[in-house]
């Protein structure tokens, strides 16, 4: 890994020299253009540094930490109730998924095992959240290649899904509804049936999307073929998710290294495209927005009887010992290492979120590209800053 | 030079006076409408939300509280800003357009200016804008707006071909140059010997039709073609830095345009003001039917460009130029030459 570093840091200093060259020949002078952090593209406060040659980028550089809130120095001082209030904040649109790798590494300190009931419930918000997050995805590309549309349909189908969550946990962004040993409440009455005609919507607008924005000749000439990882440069920096997936790694932690969660009992698949550009990117995460309404399908016909809650002390004490918990969750593999030291709250928390490993890609990949494409390939790595900053 | 205008005597002076606050006056109208239409309406129907609904009835004065507040606004300039020409470039940008209204009939004496030459008036006076963009661009110092009004400078001129080529197609149908000739023209004309319907260009010139409608899309740099202002990239390009009523300014000549090119192109391929000639309408009857005939055209194909720009993703600048080089401009000189023999043959 060392070595293919090394070989990139001589290509790149050699083009880098190489461009000096014809900048010299041709008296051109670069210009560096601050993308961000006030800037519509970034979903919040990304930085994005690009030295310019014309339109084309040289050299791009992230910078992030605008938006540092310290949730891992926080977890320090909360109890380990209180913390998934905390990290319900890291993949904001996603929130239910943030909270189920730490209740899960939680749960393995204790040696707790929550009630199979429990457990489908949690596998089917875990997936609610995978589609409240991607379908805002689906639109927010569009607004990014300048189609305005689709993003309203997305904010429009995307309500369906709140509501649903609203309904169980009382909070439509941030639930907090996972606990340790298991959930805080049972599904109300009627909710099922309700959710087979939300996730009929949810395929409905999937379908919508790929006739107005996938079909689209334009859509398809700003996307194919800009932005490719290949296989390895995917390995290398760490990318996960539909970002790896998308670049042909068949690897799916929900299959391969499902914990706690109610995955192996279904019937799904894992979608992978080969081509690793932009267009590939939406179309995995198209696919998996339908695998997951799928799935949620099976989740509420299958749903064994039973509580809801094991038993837990009423003051929760986590033995001493270190967890590690990694989740598939919407934006890629997010895991959290728990260390505890037997007290009320964690020695210490390593959250590992997948954005900040999927962004840190971008001065590989932003080199040579236009500035459109810039755009397109932040929108298609698809990064919640939240979910970077922590 | 004195003309009778509405059965009154005037003088030249007076009869100009007229025409210019009428068609300003028309100009704003239709602008706001075209705006409120859809901008506002439209497009909030199209992604399944209301749009506004408080200002007035259903909102109809939005555009007047929006105005208001844009008045309002502080008159910013930036601090590197050539504070003369950030300043000019708006009112050039907006002489461009109101100058282009000038030879577009809107009856039989509903002009203002009935220029030997006026479809080439107006588009020379069309590519104007460019110029005011350009400046604009560099006056405020800022490298989004640099790159925007470069984009828009690149674009412009590309589009000004086949623009021009289309409808230079039209020019050999009808024979002429002036507007009221091309009008007259599609009014008087037959198709195979019969004229129910007159002649409108867009059945003998569909491909010029098509090649104008995409070029004028260019031309307003509205979606797909709209990477001057690419808000997710450039954030507003060239008007990044203008506030206030510089862009307020800004923003009714982009839609004064709109209606100018879509009057432009009802005039040349839609028969213009003119209904056709064998439905025996007198003269006097066209003077207060032919403004609702022309504006009834051009809202309809303002409302075309609407649609195209609110259905679909944005090229990126080198795709675009593509297709301008690649596809539309020699459609349109095959055109030109098909109809030149055409033309000739008949």
């Amino acid at each position: 890994m060392t070595a293919v570093t090394d070989r990139q840091k001589l290509q790149y200093i050699a083009a880098r020299a190489a461009d000096a060259r014809v900048n010299v020949e041709l008296e051109t002078e670069g210009m560096t253009l601050n993308i961000g952090p006030q800037h519509p593209a970034t979903h919040g406060t990304l930085r994005i540094v690009a030295q310019l040659d014309g339109e084309q980028v040289i050299a791009a550089e992230p910078v992030a930490g605008y938006m540092h809130r310290g949730y891992e120095k926080l977890t320090e001082v909360r109890t380990y109730a209180q913390v998934t209030t905390l990290v319900n904040r890291i993949d904001w649109l996603g929130s239910f998924a943030n909270e189920v790798p730490f209740i899960l590494a939680a749960e393995q300190l204790m040696g707790i095992e929550a009630p199979p009931r429990a457990t489908w419930i949690r596998t089917i918000f875990f997936e609610m959240s995978r589609i409240a997050n991607l379908i805002l995805f689906l639109g927010d590309m569009g607004v990014q290649l300048g189609a305005i549309t689709p993003v309203f349909f997305a904010f429009r189908d995307r309500e369906f899904v709140l509501n649903q969550i609203e309904r169980v946990t009382g909070g439509r962004f941030h639930p907090n509804f996972d606990r340790i040993g298991g959930l805080k409440d049972d599904l109300p009455k009627g909710w099922i049936e309700d959710n087979k005609r939300t996730m009929e919507k949810v395929r409905s607008f999937c379908d919508e999307i790929e006739d107005l924005l996938m079909g689209s000749e334009i859509f398809q000439e700003r996307t194919r073929g800009i932005g490719v990882i290949p296989p390895d440069v995917a390995l290398q920096y760490g990318l996960s998710g539909a970002n790896a997936r998308s670049s042909g790694i068949d690897w799916d932690l929900r299959r391969d290294n499902c914990i706690g969660l109610a995955y192996p009992e279904l019937d799904w698949k894992v979608w992978t495209h080969p081509d690793g550009d932009s267009f590939a990117r939406f179309w995995v995460r198209l696919q998996e927005v339908r695998e997951a309404t799928r799935i949620i399908d099976q989740l509420c016909d299958g749903i064994p009887s039973g509580p809801i809650m094991a038993k837990v002390p009423r003051i929760i004490k986590v033995p001493a010992g270190e967890a590690w918990i990694s989740t598939e969750n919407p934006l890629g593999e997010m895991g959290y290492y728990v260390v505890s030291q037997g007290d009320l709250t964690p020695f210490r928390v390593k959250i590992r979120s997948a954005s900040f490993n999927n962004v840190s890609i971008t001065p590989w990949i932003l080199r040579g590209v236009y500035v459109p494409d810039i755009i397109t390939i932040l929108a298609s790595l698809y990064f919640i800053l939240g979910d970077i900053d922590r | 030079m004195t003309h009778a205008l509405l059965g009154l005597e005037l003088a030249y002076w007076q009869q100009t006076i007229i025409r210019v606050l009428a068609g300003v006056t028309a100009i704003l109208l239709l602008t706001g409408g075209v705006v409120y239409l859809y901008l506002f309406k439209f497009v909030s129907f199209m992604q399944s939300r209301l749009g506004p609904m408080e200002a007035g009835p259903y909102g109809s004065l939005q555009l007047l509280a929006e105005v208001g507040k844009w008045l309002q606004k502080e008159d910013v300039f930036t601090e590197n800003s050539d504070r003369f020409i950030f300043g000019l470039a708006p009112a050039i940008v907006l002489a461009s357009t109101f100058l282009m209204f000038v030879v577009i009939p809107a009856g039989p004496n509903a002009v203002i200016a009935d220029l030997g030459t006026g479809i080439y008036y107006v588009l020379a006076m069309s590519s104007l804008s460019v110029l005011g963009i350009l400046i604009a661009g560099w006056a405020s110092a800022n490298k989004y707006a640099l790159m925007g009004a470069l984009r828009a400078g690149g674009q412009l001129i590309a589009y000004e071909l086949p623009l021009v080529l289309a409808v230079i197609g039209v020019v050999i149908a009808a024979g002429s140059l002036n507007l009221q000739d091309i009008v007259a023209a599609q009014s008087e004309g037959e198709i195979f010997g019969w004229g129910g319907i007159g002649n409108p260009y867009v059945l003998t010139q569909f491909v010029a039709f098509g090649i104008f409608m995409i070029a004028v899309q260019a031309e307003l740099a509205q979606t797909p073609f709209d990477m001057p202002v690419a808000e997710s990239e450039l954030v507003a390009g060239y008007m990044v830095e203008y506030t206030g009523i510089r862009f307020l300014v800004y923003f009714i000549s982009e839609f004064a345009t709109a209606v100018g090119f879509a009057a432009v192109a009802s005039t040349l391929f839609l028969g213009g003001w003119a209904l056709p000639a064998s439905w025996g309408i007198s003269d006097g009857a066209m003077h207060v039917i032919g403004p609702i005939v022309i504006a009834t055209k051009a809202v309809l194909l303002v409302g075309v460009v609407f649609w195209t720009r609110f259905s679909f993703p944005r090229f990126r600048e080198d795709q675009l130029q593509r297709l301008a080089w690649k596809f539309l401009i020699p459609i349109a000189l095959a055109n030109i030459l098909v109809t030149a023999v055409l033309k000739v043959a008949f």
